[in-house]
């Protein structure tokens, strides 16, 4: 039933993904490289819905983690993730990539 | 060393504590080890298919490949799970009496038993791949360190194995008359928690709204990376700030899953039912 669902709602939103982004949808833009976010503080509108859009650049795998977001993706090497976050209440939002969590650290502050 | 431990204690505890819980709620069900065994090794095979595929699914759907996949995964197990505890709530009776070394004959049990093994088996290949990404990951970077990564994951499966032995014998001391009432909130909890998961990632990836998100925050009281937080995340799905829709999940798979239970269990004036 879950299955059918995501067909739905993939088959739904396949055509809204070729279009411009929604006014509602705000995309971000984070990389990865040398095991570092780049920026690693992302100003984001808050109570809006934020497309997330993460490329590493590292030849070896990392995963987007965030316990305050409640996100968890994983970045093969050399590709790109996409993911969505919020609508956020203002305030700050601490993120880190759990292969390298010494290094890749991040916030994302919604205003 | 201590950060791949710590990384791979986390992803081998969920699937040990439901490989600890799912043990003892079969011990009165014949040839249970094997099934239990053969779950084990199709999700460590699993990962690896997974962890090699990686690239592939995650551009599948326009990116949102991984989010449809670890969704599937979790709707089966949460289905899997269901079915053995209504199983369970059929058979209580001749289980406890089996269990109590009363039972005639042993109880057959190979349409449940197949059912956690594969519920196992998805559960190990969800944690298990990442694990594999992360140890791959380390090996591909060729530091001196990867011996001392590599020790670490051990140390951190190790770990995880042990906790989940320790809820199995823990789990086995429990009186008989309480043990099967017990194992069925357990897995109910369980398969609960799995839900709450699966509405997490299709808001990620967009595909369900959060409703709210955060319905509330505990985040102060017990924060979800302490390791208290991290048991009761992997036991009964704890999340310090879940969202609207994740509270929604996890209500309606437990009343889902209770109800059914309820309207199967066999009433105690009647015979048990063979």
């Amino acid at each position: 039933m879950f299955l059918d669902l995501a067909v739905v709602a993939i088959a739904t939103l396949a055509p809204l993904a070729a279009r411009p982004a929604l006014a509602a949808d705000s995309e971000v833009a984070l990389a990865i490289k040398d095991h570092r976010f780049a920026p690693d503080e992302l100003k984001v509108p808050a109570h809006t819905k934020i497309k997330l859009i993460i490329t590493n650049q590292d030849a070896t795998p990392e995963e987007f983690e965030s316990y305050e977001l409640k996100r968890e993706k994983l970045i093969p090497a050399n590709s790109k993730g996409i993911l969505f976050v919020g609508p956020l209440a203002p305030g700050r939002y601490e993120f880190f990539g759990e292969f390298n969590q010494k290094t890749a650290r991040g916030v994302i502050v919604a205003e | 060393m201590l950060a791949a431990a710590l990384i791979v204690f986390r992803e081998a505890l969920e699937a040990a504590l439901m490989i600890g819980i799912i043990a003892a709620a079969t011990r009165a069900i014949a040839a249970r080890g094997r099934w239990i065994s053969f779950g084990v090794a199709a999700g460590v095979l699993g990962s690896l298919v997974v962890a090699g595929l990686a690239g592939w699914i995650a551009a599948l759907a326009s990116g949102n490949g991984q989010e449809i996949f670890t969704a599937a995964v979790l709707a089966t197990a949460v289905a899997m799970l269901a079915w053995h505890n209504v199983w369970m709530a059929r058979h209580g009776a001749e289980m406890a009496a089996r269990a109590r070394g009363l039972g005639a004959s042993v109880v057959k049990g190979e349409a449940a038993l197949s059912a956690i093994a594969l519920a196992i088996a998805l559960t190990v290949l969800r944690e298990g791949s990442e694990t594999v990404l992360f140890l791959q990951g380390v090996a591909a970077s060729g530091n001196g360190g990867a011996l001392s990564v590599l020790g670490g994951g051990a140390l951190g499966l190790g770990g995880g194995a042990l906790l989940g032995a320790v809820i199995y014998l823990g789990l086995l001391r429990v009186p008989l008359r309480w043990f099967f009432k017990v194992i069925g909130w357990l897995v109910l909890l369980l398969a609960a928690g799995m839900a709450s998961q699966l509405a997490r990632v299709l808001t990620q990836a967009d595909l369900l709204p959060t409703i709210a998100d955060k319905a509330w925050d505990t985040s102060a009281l017990l924060p979800v990376d302490s390791l208290l937080g991290v048991l009761l995340h992997s036991l009964i799905g704890y999340d310090a700030t879940p969202s609207g829709v994740q509270v929604a999940f996890y209500c309606a798979a437990l009343v889902a899953i209770f109800v059914s239970m309820r309207a199967v269990a066999p009433r105690p004036s009647q015979p048990i039912a063979t």
